[in-house]
């Protein structure tokens, strides 16, 4: 039997008003404007975009507030968002060697041409809390500036794949599949599997990552260079029928160098290891390019042994969105389900003890029969 | 699809696409305070926000993957003869406007000259600055190694 109910309305727009509360939080303090959150909170903006695969500085920031700083609930926000919105096309893929770097590095070589630029990052700082940042207006310098050196500032692969000790990329022109239009399906190619990282759960995978450096599917990993900065997108309207320029987006690039043995036809070389994300984001870009090599184990005829390089299950859990709505909708009223597991377990139940007391009374009576035979 | 294209294109068509980039990297206030007055313009695509899907390459230089979308507005406008188009990333309908204006204006020859210098080149030059200030910002923290010698 099906029994539809009905009502918590007022429950739910009571439960709404006072979130709506919650979030604008103490009136008596200035309320957060999304400009600031866009500006201030960089990184957070810098995640929901690339969680909500959506490049949109502002969006993103808007999410955020909304979603009182619930990055995953931003995200959410921001792929329902992008739905309502007409698709015009593909872009001519970014050309990341020509990207205008705010920051570049490379663990693998200390003297490399174009050099290890720091940009603004978090590395070697002390990790101690700064409470100047409590003290609110403080005027910032301008930071220091020198002479920009001109020139090539190649890329540590490309280096590698001239003296023949990195493998050369597949380059094949094919339209890639998109998994906003297609579902995921198996075995993915390498560019879907791209695009389900590039979106995928930050928390997820990093701890991928990290199972991989650990001996979960190892490959020795070295960042061959990890860069941030800006690029130019191309896209070419069909009315005007060449490329034009969009403008700018921000973008982290992570490129992993890994130990390949070689097989019947390949020498042994070294391999790559991907990673490019929407804004700065370098956990994220580093934690994609661990995940996708592990992935191209099938590829490079590498035993398939470990969680990460386990396509299906790295692909269907990598999506936060998908898998907060499903791990949250269990919290939804499942009060039918939940009478018909309870009726089952009430049936067991009542059987058992059913089944029980017959057998108590086989064994009364059997006694009962030994005792009258026995008079 | 074109790959690292060097882009050689007639210079027409260059100059174009040089012009259209300047324009999708700027302000609508900042297009909006250098334009001259204009001569009424028709809209032939009303300001309208979509997305574009951005790819990339596997490995930097490999095969196209899409890496996510990004929002763009475009509009396109009829000025005399001329249609000027513009594709801009964001969501400002206003600049997308303005962009397609300047476009449709910079094809008529009488204004070009003209109009690149109050228009496009202050605002390539402000741009130029930009990145070459933040090129400045990023050498300053480019790291100088040095050896520590020992000696016995």
């Amino acid at each position: 039997m099906y029994v539809a109910v009905k009502g918590g309305g007022r429950a739910i727009s009571a439960a709404h008003a006072w979130l709506d509360e919650t979030r604008r939080g103490d009136t008596s303090l200035p309320e957060l404007t999304v400009a600031q959150v866009e500006q201030q909170m960089g990184l957070a903006v810098d995640r929901v975009m690339a969680e909500g695969s959506c490049h949109d500085r502002f969006l993103a920031a808007l999410a955020i507030k909304q979603a009182k700083g619930d990055l995953i609930e931003a995200a959410f926000l921001l792929r329902a968002y992008r739905t309502t919105l007409v698709r015009f096309g593909a872009s001519e893929p970014v050309e990341t060697s020509a990207m205008r770097l705010r920051r570049r590095v490379s663990a693998t070589y200390k003297d490399l041409p174009g050099g290890q630029v720091l940009g603004p990052t978090f590395d070697y700082t002390h990790r101690l809390l700064d409470f100047a940042l409590a003290a609110e207006g403080e005027a910032r310098g301008e930071g220091p500036q020198a002479p920009a050196p001109v020139g090539e500032v190649p890329r540590v692969t490309e280096l590698l794949a001239r003296e023949g000790l990195m493998q050369r990329e597949a380059t094949d022109d094919a339209e890639p599949g998109d998994l906003t239009r297609q579902p995921l399906a198996f075995p993915a190619a390498r560019p879907v599997r791209l695009q389900n990282l590039a979106r995928g759960d930050e928390g997820f995978l990093l701890a991928l990552g990290y199972s991989t450096q650990r001996g979960y599917g190892s490959n020795h990993p070295f960042v061959g260079e990890i860069r941030v900065g800006h690029v130019a997108v191309e896209f070419t309207p069909p009315e005007l029928g060449f490329a034009i320029e969009l403008g700018e987006i921000a973008i982290t690039e992570c490129q992993m160098v890994n130990q390949f043995k070689g097989s019947r036809t390949e020498p042994a070389q070294f391999t790559r290891g991907y990673g490019l994300v929407f804004g700065h984001g370098e956990r994220r870009a580093m934690g994609m390019a661990l995940v996708d090599r592990a992935l191209r184990a099938e590829e490079l005829g590498e035993d398939i042994a470990a969680p990460a390089q386990d396509a299906e299950f790295v692909l269907y859990h990598s999506d936060n969105i998908e898998a907060t709505g499903f791990v949250e909708h269990l919290k939804l009223p499942h009060y039918v389900d939940f009478q018909s597991e309870l009726e089952n377990l009430r049936t067991i139940r009542r059987s058992a003890v059913a089944a029980e007391a017959a057998r108590d009374g086989m064994a009364e009576a059997a006694r009962d029969g030994t005792a009258e035979a026995a008079e | 699809m074109t790959r690292n294209a060097p882009h050689p294109m007639p210079d027409p068509l260059g100059e174009r696409r040089a012009w259209m980039a300047v324009l999708a990297r700027a302000g609508a206030d900042d297009i909006a305070v250098l334009l001259p007055a204009m001569p009424a313009h028709e809209r032939l695509r009303a300001p309208e926000t979509g997305l574009v899907m951005v790819r990339g390459r596997a490995g930097g230089d490999g095969a196209a993957f899409n890496l996510g979308e990004m929002t763009v507005t475009r509009c396109a406008v009829r000025l005399g003869d001329a249609v000027g188009h513009a594709y801009v990333a964001g969501r400002d309908k206003r600049q997308a406007e303005l962009a397609a204006l300047v476009d449709a204006a910079l094809q008529d020859p009488a204004r070009r000259d003209a109009l690149m210098e109050a228009v496009i080149a202050p605002l390539a030059a402000r741009q130029q600055a930009a990145r070459d200030a933040e090129a400045r910002r990023a050498a300053a923290t480019r790291v100088e190694f040095f050896t520590l010698a020992t000696m016995r």
